[in-house]
């Protein structure tokens, strides 16, 4: 946020390497990109990130744009969004998708479980209430169909439905009639998506070398 | 009791067969002189008459059926032997038991002076081999599969390389220091040995490992380098085998070797994908002919097989192709009785064919002409097994450092112990001709030890050594909606964090195959509208017509499948709606006419769904139609519920499974306040779906039981039970108090047709229901 020089020296790579978990080169060729998605400038913009072509396709691209600007995500405890981004936050959000190390404890790798899941939590939470509530459950759902016309919009609140019910179940078991399901929180969350090995299957390879020149 | 009639069954058999064979040498002679003493009686016209021959004998002519279903029949016999035996199938594993059992037989013919019958290897290729190949492929978990990709290829190619020049080095090695026998063995017979030997067979890699349960990523490695390594043994052994009599290769020799690899394997994977191609294809448009959709699929894949075998490409590899890729077009088109039919005729063919394969065997290691040479048997049992596993950590080394998930010392340990050999080799030592190769036979008894071993030692020892090794087994975890909504999420999340990266993944590749086969194949290989169908709708319609067929199997209602939350209910999610205004919401006439035809189109629409699953040959099957009827039913009983505990009725109703899309279309989309509190009795007409179908028994049962619990408390709402769970039937609510008395039953067998009828034809009964004022609630 303002706070590099328009020649990042290798201290504040650094830095940046021993917050984030990246080596130097990698760092190196994020902020290339960085540069090139702001064109240049110190700060990235919503309609920077929307000008990727190859994003136009993706059907939850706008909750993947505004993940990137949420202040959950930073890891400084805060709450809300915001317009522009530094290379600093960028690679913060980033780091959410590095893979697991080889030899990590358990604990390491439980706790960096929790990180990737709590990402995904924040993406689906937008009011930020620490629960998803079954609308925002059923606008993920729709997001994810969303480009499947008018059969997908139907169904999706009954795939909604369906896996709220799911989560209820399995989270609090037998409810009576009047009691009423609050919505998915955190712990919930991280009950129901145990069979997906989150550490492992959330990463994306990131590259020791630029190749960034070769794509749009 | 059961053992020992078995017993005496078995040995029936086995004493048939032998006179059966004996009858043969014997009758020829005779029935041909008969039928030409006959023969010329009629045409020397001079008729010496005989009595009119009541009974004859004549085996001759179903000979070959008739031996082959005795062993096919021993060989099920058999299988069902051995779970009579209640200890014994948990300690060794069946393929053990077939081949000793085998022996057995074999040992028994010899006796009876017969010869037994060799695994012939054109039968062996051709008729047994490719049902087990193409059982494994139809089913391959293909996520799995292309996830480990790499690694497998590894194994498979570079593992089996290794394992083929040390094997066959060494024994070269050994052979010359050996002496006076075996100094004649040269170097390329040895390696041709070597290649044959040490390819992993996937006949017996499944026999074992589908016992044990293993993890999956351990089961996707073992099975998928079994099947692979086919175009590397393929290679090397036509290879070897040109070469063995000119004595010498050249470079260019191995050269061209390679590009043959490349084309052998690559060319297999292609035949494979176009005929998998043309049955997803042909499945299209096969809506009016269901009973022959399976044949389909069968005869598409053993064409792919015996093309490639016509090349000398691959056949296992194309077949594997064509099974991944037929399945998720041809599943879409096709009816669910032909999917059950198509899982059931491949696990049965393919389960035969494997037991009838180790039971040859058995069968012809008594037969087979065999050398015994201590030195040659035992520096190749150890050779392999010294090979595989220095094979698979050196492999595993290399491997690691381009995966996440790292193969611990554990997985490499089963990886290795799972490298078992079966009758692929054996089949291939067979062919090889004596005059070519003077130590076949050498070779043939030695290729039976290592099988012998194998699947022996290894085999039954497998099972407690990952019990006691703590092995991940694998989880039987159903996989919910939740994971998958999760699965899809996710892959569209890395997709995007690739692209905005800027680096082409594999995620970006993926998204845009699956773009590509969103937008060009499936639309030309899925009949209808289900080329549209995203995979989480797919997904989800799956899970539902599995619960509802649960439902349907369990008795109907009574007992609701464990997947389906039998204690949270759709109220429990739902947020609460703000205090009802007691003033019931009345509706415009138009907007009642739009509901209206709303519901018949829907209705239209959802008959027309279920025709076009009409078999000529066969009464609509209760099941099949039955079960789209009851989950309507279902919903509406939902509905119902729903409206009746808004009424403050508190009833533990059993939670109503989710939409399914009939309904969520057949709903109103327009106003669900329009469904008020008095909406649900009369001033609409309360128009539901009855499926001209044959109602099946449980059907009527679950209305039965969700009358019975819905008309419990009050009776008021008794009535609106009754009425609106009456069996879906079209019903105009003018008459409403006529229909008060009638049973739920009643409702269901009477007039569906005709009601049904009338409000298709008629446009509706617009001006009767301004008659119904009478207030239903008191």
């Amino acid at each position: 946020m303002g706070s590099f020089q328009s020649l990042p020296d290798d201290h504040q790579y650094r830095t940046l390497s021993q917050k984030t978990g990246f080596s130097l080169e990698q760092i190196a060729i994020l902020h290339n990109r960085f540069k090139q998605l702001s064109q240049n400038e110190e700060t990235l913009r919503r309609d920077d990130l929307k000008t990727i072509q190859d994003l136009e396709s993706n059907p939850i691209r706008s909750q993947i744009i505004e993940a990137f600007f949420d202040r959950r995500n930073f890891q400084k405890d805060g709450v809300g969004s915001v317009e522009e981004i530094g290379f600093e936050e960028f690679l913060t959000v980033m780091s959410y998708f590095r893979a697991p190390a080889h030899h990590i404890t358990e604990e390491q790798r439980e706790e960096m479980r929790r990180a990737k899941l709590r990402f995904l939590f924040n993406m689906h939470d937008t009011d930020n209430d620490g629960t998803i509530t079954l609308e925002e459950y059923r606008h993920v759902v729709e997001e994810l169909l969303s480009r499947s016309g008018a059969l997908g919009r139907e169904t999706a609140k009954g795939i909604a439905d369906a896996a709220m019910l799911e989560v209820a179940s399995i989270s609090v078991g037998p409810m009576a009639p009047d009691e009423f399901y609050e919505g998915i929180t955190f712990e919930h969350f991280l009950k129901i998506l145990k069979g997906i090995e989150i550490e492992t299957t959330m990463h994306i390879h990131f590259l020791n070398m630029d190749t960034s020149v070769l794509c749009k | 009791m059961e053992l020992k009639m078995f017993l005496l069954v078995l040995g029936l058999l086995v004493g048939i067969s032998s006179p059966g064979r004996a009858a043969n040498h014997g009758k020829p002679p005779d029935t041909y002189d008969h039928e030409l003493q006959n023969q010329g009686n009629y045409t020397r016209a001079t008729p010496s008459k005989k009595p009119f021959p009541v009974l004859s004998f004549n085996f001759e002519h179903v000979k070959v059926p008739f031996e082959i279903s005795l062993w096919v029949l021993l060989a099920s016999l058999m299988k069902l032997g051995f779970h009579l035996i209640p200890r014994l199938s948990s300690i060794v594993p069946e393929s053990c038991l077939l081949i000793v059992v085998g022996l057995l037989v074999g040992g028994l013919m010899k006796v009876v002076s017969e010869v037994p019958p060799v695994l012939d290897s054109n039968v062996f290729f051709l008729y047994l081999l490719p049902p087990i190949i193409l059982d494994a492929g139809y089913f391959l978990p293909i996520r799995q599969f292309t996830e480990n990709l790499g690694t497998i290829l590894m194994f498979a190619v570079v593992g089996t390389l290794w394992n083929a020049f040390f094997v066959g080095g060494l024994l070269y090695g050994v052979c010359q220091l050996e002496g006076h026998k075996l100094v004649n063995v040269d170097l390329l017979s040895c390696l041709l040995f070597g290649s044959i030997i040490s390819a992993v067979d996937p006949v017996a890699v499944l026999a074992v490992f589908e016992e044990i349960h293993i993890n999956e990523l351990l089961h996707i490695l073992v099975f998928g380098e079994s099947l692979l390594n086919d175009a590397v043994t393929v290679v090397l052994y036509h290879l070897f085998e040109e070469y063995s009599t000119v004595g010498t290769i050249t470079v260019m020799d191995v050269f061209l070797g390679v590009v043959c690899f490349l084309v052998v394997s690559l060319g297999g994977i292609v035949v494979g994908a176009i005929y998998g191609i043309l049955a997803a294809f042909t499945s299209r448009f096969t809506s009016h002919t269901r009973v022959i959709e399976p044949l389909f699929v069968f005869v598409y894949s053993y064409m792919a097989y015996l093309s490639a075998e016509v090349f000398h490409l691959s056949g296992i590899m194309a077949l594997i192709a064509c099974g991944a890729v037929m399945r998720p077009y041809v599943e879409a088109n096709i009816s669910h009785k032909s999917h059950t039919t198509i899982k059931y005729f491949l696990k049965m063919w393919s389960s035969v064919s494997d037991t009838l394969i180790f039971i040859f065997l058995g069968v012809s290691t008594v037969a087979g002409p065999h050398e015994w040479n201590w030195t040659f048997v035992v520096a190749t049992v150890i050779f392999c097994l010294v090979a595989r596993v220095l094979g698979v950590v050196g492999l595993t080394f290399v491997i690691n450092k381009f995966r996440i998930v790292k193969l611990t010392p554990k997985d490499q340990f089963i990886i290795a112990y799972g490298g078992l050999r079966g009758a692929i080799a054996f089949s291939l030592v067979y062919l090889l001709s004596t005059e070519h190769f003077p130590k076949r036979n050498m070779f043939l008894t030695a290729i039976i030890t290592v099988i012998f071993f194998t699947v022996f030692v290894q085999g039954m020892t497998i099972r407690p050594l990952v019990d006691l090794l703590a092995v991940k087994k694998k989880q039987e975890t159903k996989r919910s909606i939740n994971e998958e909504i999760h699965t899809q999420f996710l892959d569209h999340l890395l997709t995007g964090i690739e692209d905005i990266c800027g680096h082409y993944g594999h995620h970006h590749w993926k998204d845009k195959l699956n773009r590509f086969n969103k937008k060009y194949v499936k639309k030309c290989l899925i009949a209808g509208e289900r080329s549209r169908e995203p995979q989480l709708i797919a997904f989800y319609h799956k899970m539902e017509m599995k619960q509802a067929i649960e439902l349907v199997e369990s008795g109907g209602g009574a007992k609701l499948p464990s997947a389906l939350p039998s204690t949270v209910s759709m109220q429990n999610i739902q947020p609460k709606k703000p205090p009802q205004d007691r003033a019931l919401p009345q509706l415009s006439k138009a907007r009642e006419q739009e509901i209206r035809k709303i519901l018949r189109t829907n209705l239209q629409r959802t008959r027309q769904r279920l025709r076009s699953y009409n078999r000529h040959t066969l009464i609509a099957d209760p099941y099949e139609d039955g079960w789209n009827e009851i989950l309507i039913k279902r919903k509406k009983m939902m509905e119902l519920e729903k409206k009746i505990s808004q009424m403050n009725n508190y009833l533990t109703v059993p939670a109503p499974p989710p939409d399914s899309p009939t309904i969520a279309r057949a709903r109103l989309a327009s106003d669900p306040q329009a469904w008020g509190l008095k909406s649900v009795t009369e001033s609409i007409p309360t128009i539901k779906v009855d499926l001209a179908s044959p109602q099946s028994p449980e059907s009527v049962n679950v209305v039965n039981e969700f009358g019975k619990k819905g008309s419990q408390p009050k009776g008021s709402q008794l009535k609106a039970s009754e009425e609106e769970e009456g069996g879906l039937t079209m019903k105009i609510p003018s008459p409403p108090k006529q229909r008060k008395d009638k049973t739920a039953d009643e409702d269901n067998d009477k007039e569906p047709q005709q009601r049904l009828m009338r409000c298709l034809s008629d446009p509706g009964p617009a001006a009767e229901e301004e008659d119904e004022d009478e207030p239903f609630l008191p």
